[in-house]
């Protein structure tokens, strides 16, 4: 597989009137996990459709492997289900140009690494969340790809299969894939090398995880009451809050805070601006 | 009725168990909640969350054990004092903020719930044209409205960013502070954190139970760092340990460190094996196996 470095570079989506992302750069290099970060509606999906070549930029430039060195997991159900585990595999299979020698060893060895191999003769459709995700992401690994890219794989998927779909992907980029996976939760981008969080099709915070706490300004302190007069949240029965100035008001102390309160900071940041 | 007490039970399910056919969906589950606390339930797909709830709102009759709501069997008596917010929301989408607010006030009877804020510039807005973030505040602000002594929440945060999730967790701490009692299911474990008190569900027995730092207890996670990562990945992978990467580290939950340095020299990878403390959802993968 070839050392190269994928991604965006000034990228500008526009559906219709509305403009979806304006302005994101984002690396995806070989052998890496990188994560994109983002609520309902802040233009995840696009930038993964972006990046495969599904939707066309109106600015930018996107660099991306050929179509068939290429594996996306859309976000939703992605299998066939009234086609079997093993049916499901080997159609994907095909489609991507492997001849039935290789197709069949590649299967095997997919089922074993999912799991999956009690439940090859099983409908896709009757398979829990977290197993359809896991055949979703052996379909899409099953040519080898150079560039993985997964849309909010984890959403609705119970803990324990959770960890297992991140040792695959994590296993993807072991063997020199670059993989770029959408979550709405920081304490999975933690683990990825590089973390692109986007706002209402925006580009808010960027880097490697450490990068990104550590470009955060002024100091998150906490304790046991709400501080008055600074922006506030909770964190189980203590606060949280934002000292832009990095004052630590009376009751008080700097927090080990984490990529949720950076980002936090960042959308109240954000959100004073637009109101100022 | 009387609201609740600060510490007063809200709901109480004893050696609750429920059968479908040959499958024991739930077995011997005690859970209680009480007057001011947030209780998170944690569990696979398949753990029985879902059954469990829907025998502690009474709509699911248990095949053994009891269910106590406000210390009488659920009926439509006690259905008055609970505020139940499903994973779908509930909400008629074709109709907006305020319409949504009046109908749910009306079947309950209750005639002060206002809208604040943000969802008081959207109140002549259709839910279906509401933002996934305030469309759940909506339901939150709906399933508060008639102002209910026990909260069931079933992954209410789920889809939504920082900001949004930290509005609809201040909306949750705060209904406990006021004397309700919560019970909120999540598969976000950092959420666990959240809570004041955890049950964890496997396979519908209850393998954990208490503060998160209780439940994490003393169990180990392997940390292995090294320069070449992928090498070590695919050595300690092939050898079916539960592997995984954060940054460019390894961290094996549950394993001996032995063991771990080991496969790894016999794959000829240099790395520095450490046990460190697991994180909650480490424990929940060991606890779950």
């Amino acid at each position: 597989m070839s050392r190269e470095s994928w991604g965006c570079s000034g990228l500008g989506v526009r559906y219709g009137g509305t403009v979806a992302l304006q302005d994101v750069s984002f690396e995806a290099p070989a052998g890496a996990v990188a994560a994109v970060v983002g609520g309902d509606g802040a233009g995840k999906t696009t930038l993964l459709r972006a990046l495969a070549g599904t939707v066309q930029p109106s600015a930018g430039t996107v660099r991306r492997p050929d179509v068939r060195r290429l594996g996306y997991v859309s976000a939703g159900p992605g299998v066939w289900s009234d086609l079997t585990v093993e049916e499901n595999l080997s159609f994907s299979g095909r489609a991507y140009g492997l001849g039935a020698d290789e197709l069949g060893r590649r299967i095997a060895g997919l089922l074993e690494r999912t799991g999956l191999t009690g439940a090859r003769d099983r409908l896709a459709g009757r398979l829990s969340g977290g197993m359809r995700q896991k055949l979703a992401l052996a379909m899409a690994v099953a040519h080898q790809p150079d560039l993985l890219i997964l849309d909010e794989p984890t959403t609705g998927v119970d803990p324990v299969s959770r960890a297992e779909l991140w040792r695959l992907l994590a296993g993807a980029a072991a063997g020199g894939a670059a993989v770029v996976v959408a979550t709405t939760y920081l304490d999975e981008a933690e683990r990825a090398a590089t973390v692109l969080v986007l706002d209402r099709g925006r580009s808010l915070l960027a880097g490697t995880p450490d990068e990104v706490l550590a470009a955060t300004p002024g100091l998150v302190v906490e304790g046991p009451a709400r501080p008055d007069g600074l922006p506030a949240w909770r964190r189980g029965a203590r606060w949280r809050a934002w000292s832009s100035g990095g004052s630590t008001p009376p009751g008080t102390g700097a927090a080990a805070f984490d990529l949720e309160d950076a980002v936090i900071v960042a959308q109240l940041r954000q959100h004073q601006g637009r109101a100022a | 009725m009387s609201p609740a007490r600060s510490g007063e039970q809200l709901a109480s399910a004893s050696g609750l168990t429920r059968r479908f056919g040959e499958v024991l969906a739930v077995d011997d589950v005690t859970l209680r909640v009480a007057a001011g606390e947030v209780v998170g339930l944690i569990g696979a797909n398949g753990a029985g969350k879902t059954t469990l709830i829907r025998m502690l709102l009474g709509l699911l009759p248990p095949t053994t054990g009891q269910v106590l709501l406000f210390g009488e069997p659920p009926s439509r008596r006690t259905r008055a004092r609970l505020g139940y917010l499903p994973q779908s929301l509930g909400l008629y989408e074709d109709l907006t903020v305020a319409e949504n607010l009046a109908f749910s006030t009306a079947a309950y009877g209750s005639h002060d719930a206002v809208l604040e804020g943000e969802l008081a510039e959207v109140r002549d807005v259709l839910i279906r044209e509401l933002p996934l973030g305030l469309r759940r505040r909506a339901a939150f602000a709906i399933a508060l409205g008639h102002h209910p002594d026990l909260l069931v929440l079933d992954e209410p945060t789920s889809g939504v960013d920082p900001l949004q999730r930290a509005y609809l967790w201040d909306t949750i701490r705060a209904s406990a502070e006021h004397g309700a009692g919560v019970l909120v299911t999540t598969h976000h474990l950092s959420e666990a954190e959240q809570c004041d008190r955890l049950v964890v569900l496997a396979s519908g027995r209850v393998v954990a139970a208490g503060p998160l730092a209780e439940v994490v207890g003393d169990t180990k996670a392997v940390e292995v760092s090294t320069p070449s990562w992928e090498a070590a990945f695919t050595a300690l992978d092939d050898a079916g340990l539960p592997v995984n990467l954060v940054g460019r580290t390894l961290r094996v939950p549950g394993a001996e460190p032995g063991a771990v340095g080991r496969l790894l020299a016999d794959a000829g990878v240099p790395a520095d094996v450490t046990t460190v403390p697991a994180s909650f959802e480490e424990t929940f993968v060991v606890l779950a196996a």
